[in-house]
């Protein structure tokens, strides 16, 4: 016989039937159920395969802690795995899949795992996966890989969204059972800020699935009416679906609420699952209490479950767990169970009761078998008899539902997430929560509380005195009297049952065996942490929850020690697994990583622009023509435009900072190494920026443009860097300096005109005189166009070696002045160039980037050493500048290097050689930091950081490409090539 | 994940808007031993207990502060911008 639902009974709407499925096949169930319940109310047992025999199993909980029943919830892109099917609420149209089998839930090839299990034991894959070494990857490693795991994660995106919100309250209680809502009113009636936040759908914990009375009401109609104060009062929050999964410094907890999971079709413009961040003045666990399963022969067949479980199923489902029941126990909990399937109408009912005499008075029509324990369980796909044995003898029962209770542990989880141990008690046989916390403490059962009555006023009595700290006048809620409770008091615990015979699973998710501890302990693997791992106990998506107190106390025993001595592992969030989806939020594709667009990325599109993505910039890589049908061609054509007629190239997104204040100059005199004292009003100069330890960091120009008032440039890349260090600079290094700095990157768009025409074309835009003599090289001044239309910054620099313009105008207005400068240039060949062409003139003309400044050089490394004055008293980067080592002559020096044979290439990342060195690392003597095929020369040409390589032009050496087997002959120059007495600069 | 960093300026502020930059060590004077200059660029205490950093509230204010923590459990002592001196009260 099965499980089978009530004629009448629970909390679900019997008026509102859900249809669902499970592997393909149509069942239906009601509102109110959760799937776990469904499935039951419809007669499966079996529902998924566990993780290394593939034995059967079945539904073993009723809440969080779930091992077995785990299933694939829903399709494409909204395929959730490893969903705990009791924590799941049904909808209409729910697909469920089971997991971890082959061909199918019911003929799993998997379970001959079983027949393998004397050479399957704990550390299985460390004595077997060993040797030859060469099999790891091939052979090992796949296989390992394809059995780990239980569910499949789609590889669809995930259609729905997600969002992180943050909250503040003077009180989180996390847990809305009875000590929870207790707690929530004693504080929320005195007008405290409260969240109450609970994992069920339906708050009210244990209260749901209890018979008991409480002032005169049913237990759950009680949690209602308290529920119902709780909702109206406006202090209160009320979060149910959440789970506080993690408590984090600064009394910050996370939680996440499952929004919409329980709907068919989730609203598009809602998330369905939301990350909270609750700052909470002080917070109360009220989790509750797990119950421990005993640890026998078959405590895994299908039909087997926790007693909490079944009375849950049985009160607040209408769900009976079958015909003929035997219920295991080691305390009164037992007893509770009995008495309510046996006003459910099911007669046959056996308790076996570990404690000889004891306990309460039952009155009950069941059969008791006292000093008793169920030693095995039988049956393969379900339960179908046990065998029990009691004052010597054994008996055979037939049955089709076993209960079990080994005890309760409090769910001390969060109370230990920030690094408390928690404590053995030998009077509860459980783990207690650390002592002396601060801004948390535990109510109700997860402080050790027994009893309907005693959590209720646990709790009221806490979260009223918690109001009072707040500075609310506060009163102890009180809610009259409880009838018909049979609470589970602590009782003398049972880990080793003698005699079994078939397998006694301590974890389930983890197929962890009794033996299995008593090996790790035998191969010297007894320490706690050590056993978890060699017999993976407690790993895996439920975290030990059922099986973490049984593993410890076996470990105990087979070292013969107490439970204390042995402790637990670490207790780390999250409680229970949070998806990625929630823990993304909105971060992610363009939220993630957002385009990043220049003022004249239009211009750019206009005219046919290839972009490449650099950071989060989009920036014009080349712009091809017709005809073209190689990135290299429009490359070259374009760099030979620029070196004949004249180029535009966006360099808008280079980092701009506006310094100011009385101090500027002396500011930047420091965070450069090279002089700026005396620059003057109208000149930019070229700066290297070092790091404190000598090397550089960046580079860029810097222009006074007034006595108190300088425009500097970084790099794109180190833009936002830059900032950074020269805040810190100000701030914390030279608080006394009067400076400021405004990051002023997206207010200008900044265009580069380059070429022996770019002075002819800028005339006509600009108002000022740009002659040679009016405006040189390194000129810098605020200019206005169009005949004082528009006001920018026109600055004579030029990284392609050209007579070259950078000009900044607003942002707003780049686009139209970018236009008029090609329409100005049309007569003249302008055209636009991309980072590909600038990069190819700029090694030409033997600038760096950070190709080269790679942080390992030196401004001397460079070429630079005469730029650093000796008698600057202090930069950034002076005194570690001044090592042996930053200044010994055998360091890697930039120079230029040629193929001998116009015709050959090398590639950047290269490394050099002398000519007849054998290819060995040890024979290196550098390598080339930025290659590309010169038009100007004919050939490839690169720049190279190479030992000694500024007295080394001339030599002929060999470039060596060790990844490709490349090698080509090669001869060192100097890094300009292109025009170096600086003729066409200065024009 | 989660926690709160108090500025001067904004109040307490999630974490991730700030940036930690390491120990708040003075910087040494131009003219000290190469010794002190390589301490400074190079080594860091590793205390059990109070350690005071730089940290900037890039994603806020964006002033540099230095934050006296503890390392063993995090508890923020004290908070201040860095322009105010290393000053610090446990």
């Amino acid at each position: 016989m099965t499980p089978y639902r009530l004629p009448q009974g629970g909390l679900i709407d019997r008026s509102t039937p859900v249809s669902f499925s499970f592997d393909g096949q149509a069942l239906q169930g009601f509102a109110g159920d959760s799937l776990a319940s469904a499935l039951l109310a419809n007669g499966r047992l079996l529902v998924g395969r566990s993780f290394k025999y593939h034995r059967p199993r079945g539904i073993l909980t009723a809440g969080a802690a779930e091992p077995n029943a785990l299933v694939t919830i829903g399709r494409d892109g909204r395929t959730e795995p490893n969903t705990r099917a009791t924590m799941q609420e049904l909808y209409e149209g729910l697909e469920a899949k089971s997991q971890n089998r082959w061909p199918s839930l019911d003929v799993d090839i998997g379970s001959l795992n079983s027949l393998l299990s004397p050479f399957l034991g704990a550390g299985f894959y460390y004595k077997t996966f060993m040797w030859p070494a060469a099999f790891w990857e091939k052979v090992y490693e796949p296989f390992i890989r394809r059995a780990a795991g239980l569910g499949r994660a789609t590889h669809e995106a995930d259609p729905d969204a997600y969002e992180k919100s943050w909250a503040h309250c003077d009180l989180l209680v996390i847990g809305a059972g009875a000590a929870g809502l207790a707690a929530a009113l004693g504080a929320g009636r005195a007008g405290a800020r409260v969240i109450l936040a609970d994992e069920h759908a339906q708050p009210g914990g244990g209260l749901l699935s209890e018979t008991a009375g409480i002032g005169g009401k049913s237990a759950p109609a009680f949690a209602a009416d308290l529920l119902a104060e709780l909702a109206a009062l406006e202090n209160v929050t009320i979060l149910p679906r959440t789970t506080v999964f993690g408590w984090y410094d600064g009394n910050v907890f996370g939680a996440v609420e499952r929004v919409q999971k329980h709907l068919a079709h989730p609203d598009a413009h809602r998330p369905v699952e939301r990350l909270w961040r609750i700052v909470a003045k002080q917070a109360l666990l009220a989790t509750g209490a797990e119950e421990r399963p005993l640890v026998f022969g078959g405590n895994d067949i299908p039909g087997v479950m926790m007693a909490g479980a079944m009375r849950c199923y049985l009160n607040r489902y209408g769900v009976a767990p079958g015909r003929q029941v035997a219920i295991f126990t080691i305390n009164d909990s037992g007893y509770a169970l009995a008495r309510d399937l046996e006003t459910a109408g099911v007669s046959q009912v056996t308790i076996i009761d570990s404690r000889p005499e004891g306990g309460i008075d039952y009155a009950g029509a069941a059969r008791i078998v006292r000093g008793g324990v169920v030693r095995d369980a039988h049956g393969g796909k379900a339960l179908t008899s046990i065998t029990i044995a009691a004052g010597g003898k054994t008996e055979r029962l037939r049955v089709d539902a076993l209960a079990m209770s080994g005890g309760f542990s409090p769910i001390i989880h969060l109370a230990c997430h920030r690094g408390g141990k928690p404590h053995w008690s030998d009077e509860k046989s459980a783990f207690m929560a650390p002592s002396g916390l601060q801004g948390l403490s535990l109510i109700g059962s997860a402080a050790g509380i027994d009893g309907i009555a005693a959590c209720l006023e646990d709790g009221a009595a806490k979260g009223a005195a918690l109001a009072e700290t707040f500075g609310f006048k506060a009163e102890k809620p009180a809610f009259g009297l409880t009838a018909g409770e049979i609470a589970p008091m602590p009782a003398r615990p049972l880990w080793t049952i003698p005699g079994i015979r078939g397998k006694a699973f301590v974890d389930y998710q983890n197929d962890v065996h009794r033996k299995d501890l008593g090996l790790a302990v035998r191969e010297g693997y007894g320490h706690v942490e050590l056993a978890k791992r060699y017999t993976t106990t407690g790993m895996a998506t439920d975290q030990g929850k059922l099986s973490n107190v049984n593993a410890i106390a076996l470990l105990a025993e087979a070292r013969g020690v107490s439970p204390a001595e042995v402790g637990t592992t670490t207790f780390r969030p999250f409680y229970t697994p949070v998806s990625f989806g929630a823990l993304a939020g909105p971060s992610h594709g363009r939220h993630f990583q957002p385009v990043r667009k220049s003022p004249l990325h239009g211009w750019a599109e206009k005219h046919g622009a290839v972009f490449v993505e650099t950071g989060l910039w989009y920036r014009s890589a080349w712009f091809p023509r017709d005809g073209e049908t190689d990135w290299r061609e429009s490359v070259a054509r374009e760099t030979k435009n620029v070196r004949i007629n004249a180029g535009l190239c966006d360099v808008s997104m280079l980092g701009k900072i506006e310094i100011t204040g009385k101090d500027a100059a002396e500011f930047l005199n420091r965070v450069y190494c090279n002089a700026f004292l005396k620059l003057p009003v109208g000149k930019a100069r070229y700066g290297l920026m070092l790091r404190e330890d000598g090397f550089i960091y960046d580079d860029g120009t810097t222009s006074r443009l007034a006595q108190d008032r300088y425009f500097m440039t970084t790099t794109t890349a180190y833009a936002s860097g830059v900032m950074n260090h020269l805040e810190f600079c100000a701030q914390a290094l030279w608080p006394d300096l009067d400076v400021r700095l405004a990051s002023v990157t997206d207010q200008w768009s900044q265009m580069a005109i380059a070429g022996p025409k770019a002075r002819k074309i800028l005339e006509t835009i600009v108002d000022a005189d740009l002659s040679n003599a009016a405006f040189p090289f390194l000129a810098a001044a605020e200019v206005s166009l169009f005949n004082g239309q528009v006001q920018g910054r026109l600055f004579r620099i030029s990284f392609s070696g050209e007579l070259a313009y950078e000009l900044a105008v607003p942002a707003g207005y780049g686009e139209a002045v970018a236009d008029a400068i090609m329409e100005a240039g049309r007569d003249h060949g302008i055209q636009p160039y991309g980072v590909e062409a600038l990069a190819v003139l700029r090694i030409e003309k033997g600038h760096v980037t950070h190709n080269e400044i790679n942080g390992t050089v030196t401004p001397g490394d460079l070429g630079f050493a005469r730029m650093v004055p000796a008698a600057k008293p202090d930069f950034i980067g002076k005194r570690m500048l001044e090592r042996a080592g930053l200044n010994d002559p055998q360091r890697h020096q930039l120079v230029g290097i040629r193929p001998l044979d116009p015709a050959a290439i090398f590639r950047t990342g290269s490394h050099i050689l002398e000519k007849d060195a054998a290819a060995a690392l040890e024979n290196d003597q550098g390598y080339v930091t930025s290659s590309c095929h010169s038009p100007h020369l004919g050939s490839t040409i690169g720049l190279a950081l190479v030992r000694r390589g500024a007295e080394r032009h001339g030599e002929e050496v060999l470039v060596w490409n060790g990844l490709r087997g490349e090698f080509t002959p090669g001869r060192l120059c100097s890094p300009v090539f292109y025009d170096p007495q600086n003729e066409k600069l200065l024009a | 994940m989660a926690s709160l960093l108090p500025c001067p300026h904004c109040g307490p502020r999630p974490r991730e808007e700030f940036t930690v930059k390491g120990a708040a060590q003075a910087r040494p004077a131009p003219d000290a031993s190469p010794d002190v200059w390589f301490d400074y660029v190079y080594l860091r205490d590793n205390p059990r207990g109070a350690y005071a950093e730089y940290w900037h509230h890039t994603s806020g204010c964006r002033r540099w502060l230095i934050v006296t923590r503890d390392t063993a459990t995090h508890d923020v002592f004290d908070s201040r911008d860095a322009a105010e001196g290393r000053e610090v009260r446990a």
